[in-house]
């Protein structure tokens, strides 16, 4: 369960976050929307442990503990994933390369024993045919030269083999084709689980037609002004954010 | 720049306690008087029980090398050597040259058993596959105290001994070949080799010879004041192939210490010698005190037509690193590669490069460079290409990265091109690029450590260079720069 208590951020002096309140359960899905520059990818990298935010105040509570002074790669480790809105290049490492590394670091980070290579390769083919990521895909250095649709994809696989618990989708669905939505949105589907919990962040009600979410709420000027069933993304598709614009104004 | 900071706070604690090769070894040393004069040459001579004419060949280096400058034009600035200061020569005790291993000291023994080198060849026929077989030569202060797989190998018609003891056994393949690469007078770093120079290896593969394993020599300086001058000396004669590794590592000492060695290659028709270094000499502290000076002259040439001769080097280690391995170009056809990855980190000075000297015909040259530098430290690429009038043909090609990390370090490149024929081709790539804070971030995101994250890029920023050693030596390497740059060691 992820909760987080009025929280306030700033870079370089310029607040972003203004005292945002959110409850996301454990099986839960939730989807956040709003409008551009309204703070959701600040808020993805404030989760994941991103330094060049300043936190002024509250909490941000994982399973009750405080994750705001560990580190990214313990918040990781922790059970946070992060499937980036722009995922970065790493030249030179072979994705497979890349997997494996992020894996066995997150297994050593918890206590456990690093995967043998064939345990490792056979979960990594399993899970790649799934999202119809192509092998040789894997052999090509991390997301360098990608197309976008197919960086999202190796983000998916990476929460996949993670098997991480609480689980962050900013814009996955942007630069997605109509059927990479779908085999996308499938395979976030078959994570879905009792102890395992999502944020989706998104512009757009297609997504939510496959992912269908349990919660949606609306952010403007960092914060979340209104939250309700999936029926609430299917009113913001009609009306747009215009009501929470003159709301801010009044 | 909070992550990044990080990162350079994680490198910059890395200074004498990274280097895991530190430590000394307690073995009687024999040792010259210090300084050098023509007494102390006649002294190295006749240890080695060196002929009359190799005794002059030193004398004359010696008179030579008196009347020179040290070269002050590479990007590289320390105190004044003191060459009376240094002794020219110093070795175990237990002289003449152990016949067997079980002759050997047992503390030099597990001096290199400590550095992870197998010298008894039961272990390595034990553990290793057949053709991953590596032969040794483990050169500790000035001389060889052993050489693995020397039987086999001249049952192949392959000759791999220390050159002290070739002078001796086949005084007239020395005689031919020494100095014609790089002549006494070449410069001044090595003409004092040539007065001075102790121990080395010495390679002959005979014609149409495939060298039936590795060949390996391992340098260790551990006397104090003690400067080694190692001389290599390796020939290929028509239609053979040989790959030769060497590794070095020094304690850790508060004083610097002069390495000043000279390596020879010669290819003839139709013949390939790879040569891989991975130096790891002792860097110094992160304060800049102690450290190897590590002056080194390699040339290799490619004499015969459709020759080959390719240096690869990983260079993680020495306070100042002063080293271009060269090729020249002779014979028709012949073909030059250099792959360097050079990291800097505390206060290392790295300047180093290639020369490819193109005079045959179509002949090609290709140089990929990729420079590390972090904590505050000066890494400069410098290389030259030339082509004489009569290189008809001549291509090269050229591409020089640099990764820097943090912000306090320096990378250079300084390329020279020469081309006296209008047919020659030369292209050269360069790129300077820093890791980036988000593609840190990234990586941690995915619960690597600042660490873990550094080394996997640094990794990837490498890969195309790793890839031209030989496995062994490339998982070594990749370990190696991990540890150089990080705080953890492997
Ligand atoms: N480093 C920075 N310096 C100054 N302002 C920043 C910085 N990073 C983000 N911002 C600002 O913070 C605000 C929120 O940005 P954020 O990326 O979180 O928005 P978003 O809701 O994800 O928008 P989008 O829907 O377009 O992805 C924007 O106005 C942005 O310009
Ligand atoms: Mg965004």
């Amino acid at each position: 369960m992820l909760e987080i208590k009025n929280l306030v951020v700033q870079i370089e002096d310029k607040r972003i976050l203004n005292g945002l309140n959110l409850t996301v359960n454990n099986g839960e899905v939730a989807a956040i929307m709003g409008p551009n520059g309204s703070g959701k990818s600040t808020l993805s990298y404030v989760i994941a442990g991103k330094e060049d935010y300043e936190v002024l105040d509250g909490e941000i509570l994982l399973d009750g503990e405080n994750i705001l002074e560990m580190g990214p790669d313990e918040r990781a480790a922790a059970g946070v994933f992060l499937a980036f809105q722009y995922p970065l290049e790493i030249p030179g490492v072979a994705s497979m390369t890349f997997l494996k590394a992020a894996m066995n670091a997150q297994l050593k980070a918890r206590g456990e024993s690093e995967l043998s290579t064939p345990d490792f390769i056979k979960r990594v083919n399993a899970a790649a045919a799934q999202l119809e990521i192509p092998k040789d895909m894997l052999k090509r250095a991390l997301n360098v030269g990608f197309s976008g649709g197919e960086k999202k994809r190796m983000e998916i696989l990476q929460m996949a083999l993670l098997r991480s618990s609480f689980c962050i989708l900013d814009e996955t669905d942007s630069g997605l084709d109509i059927d990479a939505l779908r085999i996308v949105s499938e395979g976030v589907n078959a994570l879905r689980s009792p102890d395992r919990s999502f944020l989706v962040i998104t512009h757009y009600q297609r997504l939510l037609n496959h992912i269908v979410p349990d919660t949606v709420h609306v952010m403007h000027s960092g914060r979340i002004v209104r939250s309700g069933g999936k029926e609430l993304a299917l009113e913001l598709e009609a009306n747009g954010y215009a009501d929470y614009r003159e709301s801010e104004a009044a | 720049m909070p992550a990044v900071q990080e990162t350079i706070d994680q490198v910059r604690l890395i200074d004498v306690d990274q280097y895991k090769y530190g430590f000394e070894t307690e073995v009687e040393m024999e040792k010259s008087p210090k300084g050098l004069s023509e007494d102390v040459i006649r002294f190295i001579s006749a240890k080695k029980g060196e002929p009359e004419w190799m005794l002059q060949w030193r004398l004359d280096a010696y008179k030579r090398w008196q009347t020179m400058q040290e070269p002050n034009w590479a990007r590289v600035s320390y105190d004044k050597i003191d060459y009376n200061e240094i002794y020219y020569y110093a070795a175990p005790k237990n002289n003449p040259a152990p016949k067997s291993l079980d002759e050997v000291d047992p503390e030099i023994l597990r001096t290199y058993e400590k550095l992870g080198i197998p010298l008894r060849e039961q272990e390595i026929l034990a553990g290793v596959e057949p053709e991953r077989r590596v032969a040794v030569d483990a050169v500790f202060d000035s001389v060889s105290v052993a050489t693995t797989f020397k039987e086999e190998l001249k049952k192949a018609g392959v000759i791999f001994m220390p050159i002290s003891e070739a002078i001796r056994e086949y005084p007239d393949l020395v005689k031919q070949y020494l100095g014609t690469v790089v002549p006494v007078t070449d410069n001044f770093f090595a003409t004092l080799n040539s007065a001075v120079f102790t121990d080395g290896s010495f390679v002959y593969v005979p014609p149409g010879v495939r060298c039936p394993m590795e060949l390996s020599t391992y340098f260790r300086i551990n006397e104090k004041n003690t400067g080694q001058f190692e001389r290599t000396l390796i020939i290929a004669d028509k239609g053979s192939y040989v790959s030769y590794l060497e590794g070095c590592t020094a304690p850790k000492r508060d004083e610097n210490q002069l390495h000043a060695a000279v390596v020879e290659l010669i290819a003839l028709d139709d013949a390939e010698i790879k040569y891989s270094t991975v130096q790891n000499w002792y860097p110094g502290d992160a304060q800049g005190k102690g450290g190897i000076y590590n002056f080194v002259t390699k040339r290799g040439d490619c004499r015969g037509k459709n020759s080959v001769i390719t240096w690869t080097q990983v260079e993680t280690g020495s306070a100042i690193t002063w080293k271009y391995p060269s090729c020249i170009l002779r014979g028709d056809n012949s073909r030059g590669e250099f792959y360097s990855i050079a990291v800097s980190n505390g206060m290392q000075q790295v300047d180093s490069g290639t020369k490819m000297i193109h005079l045959g015909k179509n002949t090609t040259s290709r140089i990929i460079s990729k420079g590390i530098a972090a904590g505050r430290s000066e890494n400069t690429y410098r290389g030259l290409v030339s082509a004489h009038r009569k290189a008809t043909g001549a291509r090269n090609f050229t591409n020089c990265d640099s990764l820097l990390i943090g912000n306090e370090c320096g990378a250079h490149t300084v390329p020279y091109i020469e081309s006296k024929n209008a047919t020659a081709v030369f292209e050269h790539e360069a790129t300077t690029s820093k890791i980036s804070e988000d593609q840190m971030f990234y990586c941690q995101q995915r619960g690597l450590s600042d660490e873990e994250a550094t080394a996997l890029i640094v990794n990837g920023f490498v890969k195309d260079v790793l890839q031209q050693l030989p496995m062994e030596f490339a998982v070594e390497a990749q370990k190696l720069i991990s540890i150089s740059l990080e705080g953890s060691v492997g």
